[in-house]
Formats: C-alpha cells, sequence, structure tokens
C-alpha cells in the first residue's frame, strides 16, 4: 500500500520538534552564527527531545527502535529551525547510529548506554576529508592491519566536536573499503586543529581537522568488531540524513520568502501578487515536495532493507542538494537587497544550501 | 496507516498486465500510426476493450468503490486505490504509446466530467455504455479559439428551450482530444458523447458556466476539422462545431439555475483536480520509455553509470542520467501522492497542480536531454526517441499548461483568489 500518512507517534514527534525549531533553535540561529557560539543549553534542550534515545533499544539503555522514516520527519523539522544547531544536538548520533546499524554485540553495550544517558555528550565521527573530490568509498586515511590492531593515517576535516569528543568514529580506508574505527579520547598519535574550521556556513557549529599519525587501535575497535562492517548502510543513513535536512533548510527559505512577498510591496500590490515572485514560489513549492518525498522513499526503502536503499539514498541526497541550492537562492532573489542583508536569515540558508553537497557525514537517521 | 512506499498488488499486477499489451500491441505500431495521421488501430482498440473488461477494469475510470478490481466489495475494509491503479495503468500504457493510450476505449475526460459533476442518476445512465459489448469513446469539450487556459473566456451558449425542454446550444470547440471518435466512429464503435461547457447565463460570468452531456450523432453538431499535430498523432484532436444542437433537458451536469457562486466553474475545477494527476502519470510514462531507451543504447556501448559517485567524479553523461532518475523517481511519488489523496478523499488541488507541474518539466526535459545524448540515433526515425520527445511535450499543454499549474500552485500557497493573483 502506498501511504503519505505519519503515525500519531511521529505527528507528536514532529510537533515537539517543531516548537523546538521554531522556539529555540531559530530564535538563536542568528547570534549563534556571528558569534560561533552555540548556547550549551540551547543544545541540552534539542537534546531532551529524545531523538537518539527513541532510536535505540530498551535493551541498550533507550525506549526505543530505529525507524529511518522517522528521524527523517524529526530532522527535516528540527533543520527548518537551524541546520548548525541540529547538526550540534544530532552529533552523538554521529557516533551512536552506525554503531546500532553494524556494531557488534560488545560494542552496542559498551557505547550506547553511555551516550544516551543523561545530558548530551560529545561523540562525534570523521569522515570528510579535505579534497576536492572528496569520495566516502575511496578515502585517503589509510588503515592497515598490524597483528592485532590496526594503524591509521590520514587527515579528517569538518569533524564536529572533535576538541572535546569523548571518543571519535573514524572512517578509513582498509584493503579498499571504508571501514569505521573507534579511536578514544587522547590516543596516542591523534590531534586535533586548535583553530576551528572556517566554512561559509555552519560557523555555530564547532568544526575541527583532525591529523591521525600512525594511531594505533586495537582490532576490537574496528566497527563490527574483526570481520568489520558493511559501509552500505551507514552511507545510506548519512545520505538520506543530509536529504532530509536539505528539505528542512530549504522549507525554511521557502516560508520566510513566501511571508515577506506576501507584505512587501511594489507598484501599488503585494509582490507575492506579481506572477514573477509567485511562479518562483510555485516552483520552489514543488521542488521541495519533490526531494521531500525521494527522501521519506529513501528512508522506507532504508528501513525494509531493500536492494536499492543505498542508490536511492544516493539519488535522494544528489537531488536534494540541487534543490537546496535553488530554492535558497530564489529565497534570497525574492527578498532583494534585503535577502543580501544579514539580518534576514535567507543569505544564511543560501550559505547552507551550497553546503548540501558535500555535508555527507555530519548527520544520520 | 504509517508512510509506506510498497505498491499494491492490484498495481503490481495491472503493471505486469499492461506491460505486455504495450510491448505487443502498441510498441509495433507506434512508428506506423505516428506517421499515418487520423488512421485508426480498431485491432488495438478492439483488443483493449475486450482485455480490459476481461479485466474487470471496464474503462479507464476509476471505480468508485474500491481497487478497480471485481471483488472489491468483499474486502470493503481496504483503502480505496482506484485513483491509484488508474494512475499506474496510465503510465504503463504512455510508456507503450502514448498517443494510443488515450485513443483506449473508455469514458476519457468527458465521463470524468460526468463522475465529478454528475448526479448518481446520470453517473448510471451515461457511464454503463463504457463497459458494455464495443468500444466506446467520451470526450470533454471545453476549449474555444478565444478561450484556452482562460477557461471563463468561454462564448458556448446553452438556452432551454421551455416548450420542448431542450438545452440549445451553439458555440465553437477545439482541440477536442478523441471528439472524433467519441462523436462520429459510431458505426463501428459504441455510441459514445462529448462534454460541452458552456454558459446558461453570460452575465454571471463563470457562476453561468455549465457542462452539458451531447450524445453521438446529435444534428447540428460537426466535427470541422482534425488537426494535424506534433506529436500523439494517433489522438484525433477535433475541433467541433455546434449549431442549433437540442440536448434533452436531464443533461445538465449540476444545477440548472445560476446562483451567485462559482459552482459550475468549480465543477469543471473539479475534474481537473482528479485528472492532472492523471495527466502526470501518462508524461513520466513517456518519460520513462525514453531514460530506458538510453540506458539501454548506454549498455550495450559498454557505458556504466556510476551510481554513488561524488559530482566532481562523474562524466557527464552519468551526470545527466542521474539527474533524470531523480527527476523521474519524485515526480512520480508526486503522482501517487496526488491520487493517493483523492482515493482518501483529501482535498489535492496542490498536490495535484504540483504533480502536473513538474510531470511537464520532467517529461520534456527528459525526452529533451535522451535524443540529445543519443545524437543522430535519438534524431534519426529509425527509433522512437524523436517520437517521444514530441510526444511528450503535450504533457506541459494539456490539462492546463505549466503556466496555469504554476498559477493555481501559487494561488494555493499564498492563499490567494483569483483576482489576488491574476
Amino acid at each position: 500500500m502506498y501511504s503519505f500518512e505519519p503515525t500519531e507517534e511521529q505527528q507528536m514527534l514532529i510537533e515537539a520538534v517543531g516548537k523546538y525549531a521554531s522556539n529555540d533553535l531559530r530564535v538563536a540561529a542568528h547570534e549563534a552564527e556571528e558569534s560561533r557560539e552555540l548556547p550549551k543549553k540551547l543544545v541540552n534542550k534539542g537534546w531532551e527531545l529524545g531523538l537518539l534515545q527513541a532510536s535505540i533499544p530498551e535493551s541498550y539503555g533507550g525506549f526505543g527502535e530505529r525507524s529511518a522514516v522517522t528521524s527523517v520527519l524529526a530532522l527535516e523539522e528540527m533543520a527548518f529551525g537551524d541546520l548548525a544547531g541540529t547538526l550540534a544536538v544530532m552529533t552523538p548520533s554521529l557516533f551512536a547510529t552506525p554503531i546500532l546499524l553494524v556494531g557488534n554485540e560488545e560494542q552496542k553495550q559498551t557505547y550506547l548506554p553511555k551516550i544516551i544517558e543523561g545530558n548530551w555528550n560529545p561523540y562525534t565521527a570523521a569522515l570528510i576529508e579535505y579534497t576536492f573530490d572528496f569520495d566516502p568509498n575511496a578515502l585517503k586515511t589509510m588503515a592497515s592491519a598490524i597483528g592485532d590492531h590496526f594503524i591509521l593515517n590520514g587527515e579528517k576535516a569538518f569533524v564536529p566536536f572533535a576538541k572535546d569528543a569523548e571518543a571519535i568514529l573514524v572512517y578509513a580506508d582498509l584493503d579498499g573499503k571504508t571501514q569505521g574505527f573507534i579511536i578514544p579520547k587522547g590516543t596516542e598519535g591523534l590531534s586535533i586543529s586548535d583553530e576551528r574550521e572556517k566554512l561559509m556556513s555552519l560557523n555555530a557549529l564547532p568544526l575541527y581537522r583532525v591529523t591521525l599519525d600512525s594511531v594505533k587501535v586495537p582490532a576490537t575497535n574496528r566497527l563490527g568488531g574483526a570481520s568489520g562492517h558493511d559501509f552500505e548502510p551507514v552511507l545510506a543513513a548519512l545520505r538520506v540524513a543530509t536529504a532530509a535536512t536539505a528539505v528542512g533548510v530549504a522549507n525554511a527559505a521557502f516560508e520566510y520568502s513566501k511571508n515577506y512577498a506576501k507584505e512587501r510591496e511594489a507598484f501599488g500590490v503585494k509582490i507575492a501578487q506579481k506572477q514573477a515572485i509567485a511562479f518562483m514560489l510555485a516552483e520552489m513549492r514543488t521542488e521541495i515536495e519533490a526531494s521531500r518525498l525521494l527522501t521519506w522513499e529513501a528512508a522506507w526503502k532504508l528501513d525494509q532493507g531493500k536492494d536499492d536503499a543505498l542508490v536511492e539514498a544516493y539519488l535522494a541526497s544528489t537531488g536534494a542538494a540541487d534543490m537546496a541550492m535553488m530554492v535558497t537562492d530564489r529565497a534570497v532573489q525574492i527578498l532583494g537587497g534585503h535577502g543580501y542583508i544579514r539580518e534576514h536569515p535567507v543569505e544564511m540558508w543560501m550559505r547552507n544550501g551550497r553546503g548540501f553537497a558535500m555535508f555527507t557525514g555530519l548527520a544520520i537517521v | 496507516m504509517p508512510i509506506e512506499f510498497e505498491a499494491p498488488k492490484p498495481i503490481v499486477q495491472t503493471q505486469f498486465l499492461l506491460k505486455t499489451v504495450a510491448d505487443e500491441m502498441m510498441r509495433p505500431k507506434s512508428r506506423y500510426f505516428d506517421e499515418h495521421e487520423h488512421e485508426i488501430p480498431w485491432d488495438y482498440m478492439e483488443f483493449m476493450h475486450t482485455a480490459m473488461k476481461a479485466m474487470g477494469a471496464g474503462s479507464l475510470t476509476p471505480k468508485e468503490n474500491g481497487n478497480g478490481h471485481e471483488g472489491a466489495e468483499k474486502k470493503e475494509k481496504r483503502p480505496p486505490i482506484g485513483y491509484q491503479v488508474l494512475a499506474a495503468q496510465i503510465e504503463m500504457l504512455s510508456w507503450g504509446d502514448v498517443g494510443m493510450y488515450l485513443i483506449t476505449p473508455g469514458g476519457g475526460l468527458g465521463a470524468a466530467a460526468v463522475q465529478s459533476a454528475g448526479t448518481p442518476e446520470q453517473r448510471a445512465k451515461f457511464l454503463a455504455r463504457f463497459s458494455e459489448d464495443k468500444p466506446t469513446v467520451g470526450a470533454m469539450c471545453m476549449t474555444e479559439p478565444g478561450a484556452g487556459s482562460d477557461t471563463s473566456a468561454i462564448r458556448a451558449r446553452a438556452v432551454l428551450d421551455e416548450k420542448t425542454n431542450e438545452w440549445i446550444i451553439n458555440g465553437e470547440k477545439i482541440f477536442v482530444t478523441s471528439g472524433d471518435k467519441a462523436f462520429t466512429q459510431y458505426e463501428k464503435l459504441g455510441r459514445g458523447f462529448i462534454v460541452v461547457w458552456a454558459s446558461i447565463d453570460p452575465s454571471a460570468g463563470r457562476a453561468g458556466m455549465r457542462a452539458f452531456v451531447v450524445e453521438s450523432g446529435t444534428p447540428g453538431v460537426t466535427i470541422a476539422k482534425l488537426e494535424h499535430k506534433l506529436g500523439i498523432r494517433v489522438s484525433d484532436t477535433a475541433a467541433i462545431s455546434l449549431v442549433d444542437a437540442r440536448v434533452p433537458y436531464d443533461n445538465i451536469l449540476g444545477s440548472p439555475t445560476v446562483e451567485k457562486t462559482t459552482t459550475g466553474f468549480k465543477g469543471a475545477m473539479a475534474t481537473f483536480d482528479a485528472t492532472r494527476p492523471l495527466v502526470a502519470a501518462s508524461g513520466l510514462g513517456v518519460a520513462r520509455a525514453a531514460l530506458e531507451f538510453l540506458k539501454e543504447k548506454l549498455t550495450e556501448n559498454g557505458i556504466q553509470i556510476r551510481y554513488g559517485l561524488p559530482r566532481q567524479k562523474l562524466t557527464s553523461i552519468e551526470r545527466d542520467v542521474i539527474d533524470m532518475e531523480i527527476m523521474l523517481k519524485s515526480a512520480w511519488l508526486m503522482v501517487v501522492k496526488a491520487v493517493w489523496m483523492a482515493d482518501n478523499k483529501k482535498s489535492n488541488a496542490l498536490e495535484a497542480s504540483m504533480s502536473k507541474v513538474k510531470a511537464g518539466d520532467v517529461g520534456t526535459k527528459i525526452t529533451q536531454k535522451v535524443v540529445e545524448i543519443l545524437g543522430p540515433l535519438g534524431y534519426s526515425r529509425e527509433f522512437l526517441a524523436e517520437k517521444w520527445f514530441r510526444d511528450a511535450k503535450i504533457t506541459d499543454i494539456y490539462e492546463g499548461t505549466g503556466q496555469i499549474n504554476r498559477l493555481v500552485v501559487a494561488r494555493q500557497i499564498l492563499g490567494y483568489s483569483g483576482s489576488e493573483l491574476r
């Protein structure tokens, strides 16, 4: 059967997340972006919504079951408030969800309860690398097996909260395949940049460069244990999440510019009454819907374990990245000169918008 | 029911069946009828009529009570999927040949108008014929030389003759899809009808607009001309002239009196809410045909699409194919959502028009790109790619052009009336 109706539970979650997005994240976004500082209280409040906690089974200290569809709904809603805030709140998922997906029993027992009990804890992951043709399936950070451990060498970029992280899930190339390795804080050879990364947007999110210089990792810390893991389900979950946040940001820009166009007058009418503006808005709304549905379907396929889930996730994230660029650009265009001024949020969303083509690795469902 | 994307079984079954029809009955004839405009593929029409009766589908009209299959009564607790089945059927037949799909016997837009604006009695009276012995066709006459997208400019006039209790209709209609088959071909086909939009009170504007069922062969009605077109050539497009055509009183769809509302016009627009996603589905069928053909040709030439690579590493062809797949898949989901809403009696004016906007874009972009990538193979009439390019363009035009649908979408999202956003 086809159905496009979230369950009652999902609906309640969407409402709760929506409130947080509008009343907290959105309100704080401008100041956070300008000052490069996210209030800890803000992040904790988002954490208390329990999105990650609800995706982890009781046996590991959580109170639910993972559903990519539910995560997609929640992520879109939260990113509607603010992207940097959303990524900060969800950073521990970058570490926990891959363990839940492809980790072994021991890793689940060791880490999951620790991460989700109590307050937001900085656990993170490092996937992105500082190359122009970054490809998560062909990493330049190398792992090699030596006896009962692995040696990792390389450099990772855009690692959220790396400075304070209790542990980092580092992805590296092992014999041509991408594998995750759990690297605890203070491991020898692991160094984290003093300076935060300076990007076109996400200024509020503390991102770091992480260098691995002959980092020695015990075999037990390989994600999935001695025999490792499939990277596909992890990558698909990362891509679907990127798509969901792109839809959320695009929708924020659409709503804002729509409301502006209904207020702003020119030549005696609201500018929304001009087809030149109205048609842009119609196309923005249409493309948002297209991306949203493809993202939902990809998430659903992931939950169902469909064979083509990975390809679908790739298509969803690729499509959403283009869509978000188009929509956020038009939002700025609709506001005209005002769109270019940082007092309005659309210019920030446009800077966000360009990023989705390279944000895979910063959010997961 | 939670969010789900599993195609219901009846859809999978009907797709399987119609794929065979498309392969066996449509594709082999595609080129011939493209090059012999106005010839009628009787074999196909006979076959489809028989086949669809056998399938229990009757005609390409959604079943009110169920999932488009006999025995639906037994499983009444299942949510209705009539429009969903129909969209899938139309997509697959259009994948075969969109022109031939358009002449598939059945009520077409004429029946759709009766379905959405008629009384239960009128539905019983006018729709039964489509599941009788002979293939039968219905058509809708709305467009006029001076009234295209602006349907409120319609000049056709219906006046009640109180002596005979008949409506007398005068007017000129153009671009009537299957008008010839619905109106004049009743010797070989069953007796069809055309639904004519005319005003019963020009001073009332849109509120005075009504639709009338005009039976085939009605005196005073003539086919003035059959158009020669860019594509969908096997589907006849008629110009119809009505001079003092007399129609029984009961053939009016909707109220015979004019209130100061726009009910009559809304009847027409409600028809579009139901049919726009179906037209979108049709356009996407053509697009899928083109994209699949391209991928076959690429495979034959040893070109693989490397899904999953970053954009920067993809070849230009890979990028194009991936973009086309994104467009096609997401557009299809928009159609599915719009018809799912229709089945579940949710108001879908926004979703219906968005699906049409998207499908119009996607259908034209994909077919244009496929011809471009295939180069001389694409441009040659030896293959069907160039035909699909010509066929697909109609999706962006009929049932409301892409621009009209943008206007509808814009009014919906802005909460504007027709006078606030012209």
